[in-house]
């Protein structure tokens, strides 16, 4: 008896509609390039990395990092340059700045959080990686978030 | 304490409803035969003020509910509309924003003095539990009541908030989604948040309804800390306790309308007056000052789950606090170590309140931590202690011998005391002034007409500022919250019904669909907006490389600078809050030509001194002789920035005039006003002495 009364707090069935997935053509970004797309009103980072920027993230020993993750774990295989994750910080939610910080990545302006150049976490506050959404190459310039 | 009456009423129709429902003896006993112990100071008037704050947040409450929207696209502007045209909306909204914080500034005392004074112990203990969930509601409805407005700091102190149950193990997530109503923070939660902060006060009157009721079981506490035992002891509510407390709330009313009149952004953050934007965080996350505290107790621990779980035990210890404090004397008067602890305990409280308002970087962390473990060890380690290896001075035999003992020699720590809260009250409130951290030149301060308690608009600086914005800035800049007939309102530039009806012609207005459907173009009528120049954000952006120029209406108030300690607590006093005019006349001339050596700026981008990070999007938009004015003032950059200035002021709060002629009259009554309850007070109070 009590589900409804609770249940009816979860997204509705136009919310959950309109976070179906979604199509994004990778095309127009040059390396070294981000966009922020929108998807379940979150906003995500597709960066366009530069050889560094991968070198960079791969020379990390693993186990130094607070939440420990390699960088090919992190992007689809064959399609290194290309990082998404979800521009929400772990650790309070603000939008983190991306090419901002001390690692080439991405800079939370809240509480200082940095992440790296594959959205790990380095120094701050956050308990985790930035998280990568679910999504699939279409070809190999477009991608499906959802 | 408050027996069955013995109120007997004469008049046989209430004898009548008194047989049937005996109301007039609950309140004849509760508040008028009711004996209160005869040597209360004025710390235990907070009691009723707080009663007043409650029905003062209700009331204005109920009545801005009738004119806000509860939606994302349109909660803002609503907002807006209340501040412009509705009667009196203005008024209304200061008196429920500022209320806020004078009901937490006088929550705050209220508990403290309970601590002082062991309020909480034997047989209190549930009056203080009761009073610990008030205040957790409290800070549950004006967490959701500041969201309401639906500004910059609205969204993101949400998101920053809801986002603290992600750290609850396993549900985290899915309790966050629960709230949320969505993926993010967005319409159906402004709807449940606008829905629950409408309830909430409905439940804390129901508490507060108990926690008065436990308090006439067990009987008012007092500075002595002995219990009446005698008819000597006290006195009767009404007269005695009904005009001091009635003199107390004068007091606070004083205080009150300072900042409904004269200070009405004090106490906020100028990002709130931004709409919401989910893209984009503001650098600097602050939540209302009422919480700073805790949320410096938060950031103080580098484990999220840790921290969040800290900053809940934080408020949580509270309701501990009968049982960690075991000491049998209540006074802390009686008390010279717990007396000095305390102290120190609202000095660590007030500075947490400071770090909650600073960057969380280098030595503001550490002071952080140092301090949090001092709360904690002032409750958990030093109370419990404290009850067991201190030797309290002799409490005396009874409240009539405390009284006899007071008059005898007048105490001077009081004085102190009061030196010391407000001090601490200063420092508190203004420490949200502080938010930005930016090594940035600061704006210089100018004298403006419509600054101090009895400024007022330059007519003529408001005629020339529209012609500024009119041929220059609104080629890029919209002014979306003003409508052309707001030209003729009183307190505005002065013009008449006909001047801005023909000034409101001259733009053209779009308008539809008509019978066949389509769109039309139509002559500007006063009742319409001053039009965007743009159709929409992204059009904005496109040709402005990528940056949005921000409407105009409010700027003025949407930016603002650091004050910096001790300049803040004298601005209080001052009434000074102008850093949004001086900042927007000083950005206005601060462009150079080449950026000093040394700094590069992104392509298409201009360097500006003033202008957050120097790099500004917009060319310099004003040079010397580029406006005629009619008046023959000078066609000088500072003459057109200082005009634009004033005008965007202006706009920004239209009814300023009409707030501080008010102000003055309110103050003239509520000064005569407490004058003659003090006397009053004084003459009642003559014999109870």
């Amino acid at each position: 008896m009590l589900w409804p009364f609770i249940s009816q707090m979860n997204p509705d069935a136009s919310t959950i509609a309109a976070g179906a997935p979604i199509e994004v053509d990778l095309a127009p970004i040059a390396e070294g390039q981000d966009i922020k797309v929108f998807w379940r009103g979150k906003p995500i980072y597709i960066s366009h990395r530069t050889k560094k920027q991968i070198d960079e993230a791969r020379e990390v020993p693993v186990s130094s990092l607070p939440d420990p993750q390699s960088d090919e774990a992190r992007v689809k295989e064959g399609h290194d340059q290309w990082l998404v994750v979800i521009g929400i910080c772990t650790h309070l939610g603000c939008i983190p700045i991306a090419h901002e910080g001390t690692y080439d990545g991405f800079f939370c302006p809240c509480h200082g959080s940095q992440y790296d150049s594959s959205g790990r976490i380095r120094q701050g506050p956050a308990p985790a990686n930035l998280t990568v959404p679910p999504y699939q190459f279409v070809s190999d310039s477009k991608i499906q978030i959802g | 304490m408050s027996g069955p009456s013995d109120y007997q009423p004469t008049n046989p129709a209430l004898k009548w409803i008194e047989r049937r429902l005996p109301i007039m003896g609950l309140m004849h006993s509760s508040f008028v035969a009711y004996p209160t112990p005869r040597n209360l100071n004025y710390w235990w008037t907070f009691g009723a003020i707080l009663s007043m704050m409650l029905g003062v947040q209700i009331l204005t409450g109920v009545i801005l509910a009738m004119h806000y929207t509860p939606n994302a696209d349109t909660a803002f502007r609503s907002v807006e509309s209340i501040m412009r045209d509705v009667n009196y909306g203005w008024l209304l909204r200061n008196l429920h924003a500022s209320g806020a914080s004078m009901f937490f500034v006088a929550v705050y005392i209220h508990m403290f003095r309970g601590v002082y004074y062991g309020s909480y112990k034997e047989p209190r203990e549930i009056l203080w539990i009761l009073g610990v969930i008030i205040y957790l509601l409290m800070m549950a409805t004006g967490f959701m009541g500041y969201v309401l407005p639906w500004g910059q700091m609205s969204f993101w102190g949400a998101t920053v908030i809801t986002n603290l149950f992600s750290a609850v193990p396993y549900f985290g997530e899915s309790i966050v989604t629960l709230l949320w109503g969505g993926y993010s923070v967005g319409n159906p939660m402004l709807n449940r948040f606008f829905s629950l902060h409408y309830l909430l006060p409905f439940l804390i009157t129901g508490v507060v309804v108990l926690h008065v009721w436990a308090l006439h079981v067990s009987g008012q506490n007092n500075p002595a800390g002995v219990e009446p035992k005698t008819e000597k002891d006290t006195v009767p509510f009404t007269p005695y306790a009904t005009i001091k407390d009635a003199f107390g709330v004068s007091c606070f009313m004083l205080f009150f309308a300072w900042f409904i009149f004269y200070m009405p952004n004090y106490l906020g953050d100028a990002d709130n007056y931004i709409p919401a934007n989910p893209g984009v965080t503001p650098a600097h996350i602050v939540p209302e000052w009422y919480y700073l505290p805790f949320y410096a107790i938060l950031r103080s621990i580098p484990n999220k789950l840790a921290g969040v779980t800290a900053m809940f035990a934080a408020i949580l210890v509270l309701a501990f606090l009968p049982w960690l404090d075991t000491a049998k004397t209540k006074s802390s008067k009686y008390r010279p170590l717990a007396k000095q602890f305390f102290w120190i305990f609202v000095v660590v409280c007030v500075l947490l309140g400071y770090l909650g308002a600073q960057p969380p970087e280098g030595i503001y962390v550490i002071a952080g931590r140092i301090l949090t473990f001092c709360y904690f060890a002032y409750f958990l380690i030093l109370l419990p202690l404290l009850s067991r290896i201190e030797k309290p001075r002799p409490i005396p035999n009874s409240i009539a011998d405390d009284v006899l003992a007071k008059t005898a020699s007048k105490t001077a720590p009081m004085v102190s005391a009061v030196i010391m809260l407000a001090v601490a009250g200063a420092l508190f409130a203004g420490s949200t002034q502080n938010a930005r951290a930016e090594e940035q030149e600061t704006p210089p301060s100018q004298k403006w007409s419509f600054a101090g308690p009895v400024g007022k608009f330059d007519r003529g600086s408001l005629q020339r500022g529209l012609k500024v914005y009119k041929e220059v800035c609104s080629a890029c800049h919209a002014l979306s919250y003003v409508a052309f007939r707001n030209l003729a309102d009183p307190g505005g530039p002065g013009y008449s019904e006909g001047q801005a009806s023909a000034f409101a012609a001259e733009y053209k207005i779009k308008d539809g669909p008509n019978d066949q459907g389509e769109m039309f173009d139509r002559p500007g009528r006063p009742a319409d907006y001053f039009p965007s120049p743009f159709p929409n954000e992204q059009a904005a952006r496109a040709a402005n490389g990528g940056a949005l120029p921000p409407d105009l209406s409010l700027i003025t108030k949407a930016r603002s600078y650091e004050r910096g300690f001790p300049k803040f607590v004298f601005d209080f006093f001052t009434q000074f809050q102008e850093q949004g005019p001086n900042y927007v006349d000083a950005m206005l001339q601060g462009f150079e030509e080449k950026p000093p050596a040394g700094v590069t700026l992104p392509e298409g981008s201009y360097y500006n001194k003033y202008f957050p990070g120097h790099a500004i999007k917009m060319p310099k938009p004003l040079s010397d002789g580029q406006v005629t004015f009619d008046d023959g003032s000078p066609g000088t950059v500072a003459q057109y920035a200082r005009d634009v200035t004033t005008f965007l002021t202006w706009t920004a709060e239209p009814h300023m005039e009409a707030r501080k002629k008010m102000g003055l009259q309110v103050f003239v009554f509520l000064i005569l006003f407490t004058g003659l309850l003090y006397f009053t007070k004084k003459k009642v109070w003559a014999d109870a002495h």
